[in-house]
C-alpha cells in the first residue's frame, strides 16, 4: 500500500524551511535559465495604510507602522541587453520577444522555491522582522473563538452523522485558520463563492449554530428548503453563495460576479475557495485566464491541503504548487502558510486592496493539511498513515497556534478557554435537538423555485399529489407539514 | 426530390397563410420584409438599450460583428464592457456569465454553435438550470444561451447536431426555437426579459431568410409569450408539429398535400420547454392524425415526447398511429448526397402524412 508519505514530507519540508522572508530572490543556480531576469518576484509588498485606527496595537514593536501603499508593478521581464543585434526586442501580435542564439528551455520547476509567507512560528510566537497587518484584541479574540467554534461544530456534527441523525457531513478540521482569518480580512459586501470546506466564512459572517443545524437536518427552517444534502449552506443576506457539489464550477462564477461588481463600481470584490484537486478542473484554468483578461476584482484562495479524497498532490499536478500557476495567466499570486491565522489575515487583506483598487485578480495558495477524512463517506486511514494524521492534528493545529499568540498578548486564558468550549458545546447540542425535532419542509416546497413562477404542469402535479395524500392519510409521514 | 428550399417562395406563402395580426387599431397591417438575422440583431439592440444590465458575450461577437453577424454594430454602439469578446473557453465563459447572472446582470451568451455548448453543458445545467431550486429561490439566473442549432449545409457531424431534446428534458430551463422573423424578435425579447435561464436555439440556414413582419412586430415593446405554440396553417385532416427550419418544410408539404385533397394543420411549436401540450392536443382532437417533424436524432427526441403526451391525453381521438419524422440515426455525414438523405425533406413529410391518411405510398425515398 502506497502511503504517499513522500508528498506529506514535501509539505512538511516546505513549511519547515520557510521562516521569515530572508531568502534571496535570485540565487543564480544553473537550473535558472533566465539569467537576464533579475526579478521573478515583485518587490516586497508594502502593506496598505491601515484604515481603522482602532486596530493599531501599541504593544509590539514588530508591528508594521503605516506606510503608504505603493504601486506594485512587476519589473519588466526583459532587461536591456547591451549585446547588440542578436538581442533586440521585437513586437509580434502574440507578444514581445527578445531573441537569443542560445537554445534555452524554461525549467519545469521554478529556480527558487516559492516563498511561503508566515508570521507566527509553530509555537504561535511572532517571527522577528515579520510584516503583517495588525489585528486588534477584539478581532483576534473573535477570530480565535470562531476557530474554536468551528472545531467543536465539526466534531459534534460528525458525531451526529455517525449516530445516524444526519445523512452526511464534511469537516474543516485543520483548515480553521484559512476559513476564519480570510473571512475576517474581508468585508460583508464581498461576495463569497465557496467550494464546500469553508463553513467558517459563513460562521464569521453571523450564520448561527441553529441555522447550520437546520440545513443539516433539512427542516422547515432551512434556507435551502430541504433541497440539498447537509453542508450545502447558502445565504443571500450573508453574501455567501449556496454550496454546489460540482468541483471548481464556482471559480468562473466568482469571476463573473467580480466583473459585475466592477461594472457597478462597488467597493467590494468576489472571493472564491477551492482545493488543490479543484485546480485540475478546466474551470480553474478558464477562470484565471478570464479574470486576468477582464481585469476583474476577484481573489482566488486555494486550500492546498495535500489530498483530494485519496489523491495526493503528487498525483494531482506536477507544478510546484498552485501559486506558480498564477504567473502563467498573468495573475499576481502568493503562497501562504494556511495554518498561520495572522499570515492568512494579512495576505487576504492585502489581496483585497489590490483586487479592488487595481481591478486585478489575485491568487492565494494556502498550504495546510486536511486532518479529517474527506467526508463521512471516507476513511482516510485507508490511504494515509494514521500517525501522520495524528501528528498534524496535534502538533500543527492552527487553532492552538493562534491561541498561543493571543495568550502571549494577554488576551486569552485557560478559564476563557474552558468557558467558551463548554458554552459552544451546549449551544450546539441544543441546536441539534431543536433542528431534529422541527418539522420538515412542506409538500409544496417540492414544486416551487424550479422556475420563477410555478408552471401549470407542476401545479397540476401538486394537486394530484394532495389528492393522493388525502385518499391515503395513513401512509403519509407525521412530521411533514401538509 | 425537391432539393433545396426556395427562400423567396416561402415568404410569399406565409403572407397568404397567416391571418392578419393587428391587436391595436393604431398599427397598420402593411407588411415589411425582415431577415431573421436582422430580427435577432434588432431584438438584442432594443433590449440592451432598454436595460443596462443586459450584456452580450461570446466568441467573435464584438470586433468580428458576430460569427454570423447577429451582433453587428453592437460593439460600436454599446462598447466593450457590454459586448465582450471572450477567450476560447465555452466552459469558462458560460460559468462566468452564470456568475454575473447570480449577481444580477442579464447576460446573453452566444455559442458559435450549440455543438460547442457541450463543453459548457455543466454550467448550463448544474449552475444555471438547477440553481434557483437548489438555493431555494436565493440564486436566480436571468441568463440566455443562444446560437445556431441543428444542421447547416455541409458542416459534418460535429457541427450539425440538434440539442432541443437534450436541453428540453431538464427542469429549470426554458427552451425556445424560433422559426420566422416574428418568432425571432418576439421570443428573444421574451427570453432576455425572463428571470429564468433560457436556451434559445436558432438555425444558421434561417438567418438569411426573409419574412414579412407587421408594425406591431417591429415595435420595441413587442414580445411573444413563452410556452405558446403558433398554428401557422389551419387544417382539418392531419396535424403536423414542427419547430425551427422544419416549419418551412412542413408548410411546403402542406401545399403539396392540398393538391391531393389533404388539408394539413401545421403547428410551429416555438417553445420546446414548456411544450404547448394543450394546443397540440386540441389540434389532434380536431384532426385525429399526428405527424411530428424534427431535425434531431429520433431516439428520445421531441417527437417522442409529443407522441407520449398525445397518447396520454388524447388516445381515443387518434385514428392512426403517430408517426415521427426525424434526422437519420447516424452522425451527420458531410457529402451532399448523404447529408440530404440524413435530414428530413419535404417529401418525407408528404409521404408520412399520406400514410397517416391510409393512402398508398412508395416506401423508400428516391435518391
Amino acid at each position: 500500500m502506497a502511503f504517499c508519505s513522500k508528498s506529506s514530507r514535501n509539505i512538511i519540508n516546505n513549511l519547515k524551511s520557510k521562516l521569515g522572508l530572508s531568502r534571496l530572490m535570485n540565487r543564480g543556480s544553473d537550473g535558472c535559465l533566465n539569467k537576464t531576469n533579475p526579478d521573478r518576484f515583485l518587490p516586497l509588498i508594502t502593506l496598505p495604510q491601515l484604515r481603522n485606527p482602532d486596530s493599531y496595537s501599541h504593544k509590539t514593536s514588530h508591528s508594521f507602522s503605516s506606510q503608504r501603499f505603493q504601486s506594485t508593478t512587476s519589473e519588466p521581464q526583459f532587461a536591456s541587453v547591451p549585446n547588440g543585434e542578436h538581442n533586440q526586442e521585437l513586437d509580434f501580435p502574440g507578444g514581445k520577444v527578445v531573441f537569443s542564439p542560445e537554445m534555452r528551455f524554461l525549467s519545469e520547476s521554478p529556480c527558487v522555491y516559492n516563498n511561503c509567507y508566515r508570521v507566527l512560528d509553530d509555537n504561535g510566537q511572532l517571527i522577528s522582522n515579520s510584516i503583517f497587518v495588525q489585528v486588534s484584541e477584539k478581532i483576534a479574540v473573535k477570530m480565535y473563538s470562531s476557530m474554536a467554534t468551528l472545531q467543536i461544530l465539526d466534531t459534534i456534527f460528525f458525531e451526529a452523522q455517525r449516530q445516524g441523525r444526519i445523512s452526511f457531513y464534511l469537516t474543516t478540521i485543520g483548515e480553521e485558520a484559512i476559513n476564519i482569518a480570510s473571512a475576517a480580512a474581508l468585508t460583508s459586501d464581498d461576495i463569497v463563492f465557496p467550494q464546500y470546506r469553508e463553513p467558517g466564512v459563513l460562521l464569521w459572517r453571523g450564520f448561527t449554530l441553529q441555522e447550520f443545524a437546520n440545513q443539516c437536518f433539512g427542516n422547515k427552517a432551512d434556507y435551502g428548503k430541504g433541497r440539498q444534502m447537509p453542508i450545502h449552506y447558502g445565504s443571500n443576506k450573508h453574501n455567501y453563495f449556496t454550496v454546489s457539489s460540482t468541483i471548481a464550477t464556482q471559480i468562473p462564477h466568482a469571476v463573473g460576479a467580480a466583473y459585475s461588481l466592477k461594472m457597478d463600481k462597488k467597493d467590494a470584490c468576489a472571493v472564491t475557495y477551492f482545493g488543490d484537486g479543484g485546480t485540475s478542473e478546466g474551470d480553474f484554468h478558464a477562470a484565471l485566464n478570464f479574470a486576468a483578461v477582464t481585469e476583474s476584482p476577484v481573489i482566488f484562495i486555494c486550500r492546498n491541503n495535500g489530498w483530494a479524497i485519496s489523491t495526493p498532490t503528487s498525483d494531482q499536478f506536477r507544478s510546484e504548487g498552485i501559486a506558480v500557476r498564477g504567473q502563467a495567466y498573468g495573475v499576481r499570486s502568493i503562497r501562504v502558510d494556511g495554518n498561520d491565522a495572522l499570515a492568512m489575515y494579512s495576505a487576504v487583506h492585502a489581496a483585497r486592496e489590490m483586487a479592488i483598487n487595481e481591478h486585478r485578480p489575485v491568487l492565494i495558495e494556502a498550504i495546510t493539511y486536511r486532518v479529517g477524512h474527506h467526508s463521512t463517506s471516507d476513511d482516510s486511514t485507508k490511504y494515509r498513515p494514521a500517525d501522520e494524521i495524528e501528528w498534524w492534528r496535534m502538533a500543527r493545529d492552527p487553532v492552538t497556534r493562534f491561541r498561543k499568540w493571543i495568550e502571549t498578548n494577554g488576551w486569552w486564558g485557560s478559564e476563557a478557554e474552558s468557558q467558551l468550549r463548554s458554552s459552544i458545546r451546549n449551544q450546539l447540542l441544543q441546536a441539534i435537538q431543536i433542528a431534529e425535532r422541527a418539522e420538515k419542509p412542506p409538500v409544496n416546497d417540492l414544486f416551487t423555485d424550479v422556475y420563477d413562477n410555478i408552471p401549470s404542469n407542476l401545479r397540476d402535479q401538486e394537486k394530484l399529489l394532495r389528492e393522493t395524500i388525502n385518499r391515503h392519510p395513513e401512509d403519509y409521514p407525521a412530521d411533514v407539514p401538509f | 426530390m425537391l432539393g433545396v428550399v426556395r427562400k423567396k417562395m416561402l415568404g410569399q406563402s406565409l403572407l397568404k397563410i397567416r391571418p392578419a395580426v393587428s391587436m391595436l387599431r393604431s398599427y397598420s397591417s402593411a407588411a415589411k420584409q425582415m431577415t431573421v438575422r436582422d430580427a435577432l440583431n434588432s431584438a438584442l439592440d432594443e433590449e440592451m438599450s432598454a436595460d443596462q444590465k443586459v450584456f452580450l458575450m461570446g466568441e467573435e461577437v464584438g470586433e468580428y460583428q458576430g460569427a454570423y453577424k447577429i451582433s453587428k454594430g453592437l460593439l460600436e454602439k454599446y462598447g466593450p464592457e457590454r459586448v465582450l469578446d471572450t477567450p476560447i473557453t465555452e466552459a469558462g465563459f458560460a460559468g462566468i456569465a452564470v456568475g454575473a447572472a447570480y449577481h444580477g446582470l442579464k447576460p446573453v451568451v452566444e455559442f458559435m454553435t450549440f455543438n460547442f455548448s457541450m463543453q459548457a453543458i455543466d454550467h448550463i445545467i448544474n449552475s444555471a438550470a438547477k440553481s434557483n431550486y437548489m438555493s431555494a429561490g436565493q440564486m436566480s439566473v436571468p441568463i440566455v444561451f443562444r446560437g445556431p442549432n441543428g444542421a447547416a449545409a455541409g458542416v459534418g457531424a460535429q457541427h450539425s447536431q440538434c440539442y432541443a431534446a437534450w436541453y428540453a428534458s431538464c427542469p429549470g430551463l426554458k427552451v425556445l426555437t424560433p422559426y420566422s422573423s416574428e418568432d425571432a424578435r418576439g421570443l428573444l425579447k421574451a427570453a432576455i426579459r425572463d428571470p429564468d435561464p433560457v436556451v434559445f436555439l436558432e438555425n444558421e440556414l434561417l438567418y438569411g431568410e426573409s419574412f414579412s413582419v407587421s408594425d406591431e412586430v417591429l415595435d420595441s415593446s413587442f414580445c411573444l409569450p413563452i410556452g405558446k405554440a403558433k398554428i401557422e396553417r389551419v387544417g382539418r385532416d392531419v396535424t403536423i408539429t414542427a419547430f425551427s427550419k422544419m416549419v418551412g418544410h412542413a408548410l411546403k408539404a402542406a401545399e403539396i398535400l392540398e393538391k391531393d385533397g389533404i388539408d394539413a394543420e401545421v403547428i410551429n411549436l416555438r417553445s420546446i420547454r414548456p411544450l404547448d401540450r394543450s394546443t397540440i392536443n386540441a389540434s389532434v382532437r380536431k384532426t385525429n392524425r399526428l405527424i411530428t417533424v424534427e431535425e434531431g436524432f429520433p431516439q428520445h427526441g421531441v417527437g417522442a415526447e409529443i407522441c407520449a403526451s398525445v397518447v396520454e391525453e388524447s388516445f381515443a381521438y387518434l385514428d392512426a398511429p403517430v408517426e415521427r419524422i426525424a434526422g437519420a440515426d447516424v452522425p451527420m455525414p458531410y457529402a451532399a448526397n448523404l447529408e440530404r438523405l440524413a435530414v428530413p425533406q419535404v417529401e418525407d413529410i408528404v409521404r408520412a402524412v399520406k400514410r397517416a391518411c391510409y393512402r398508398s405510398v412508395p416506401l423508400a425515398a428516391a435518391a
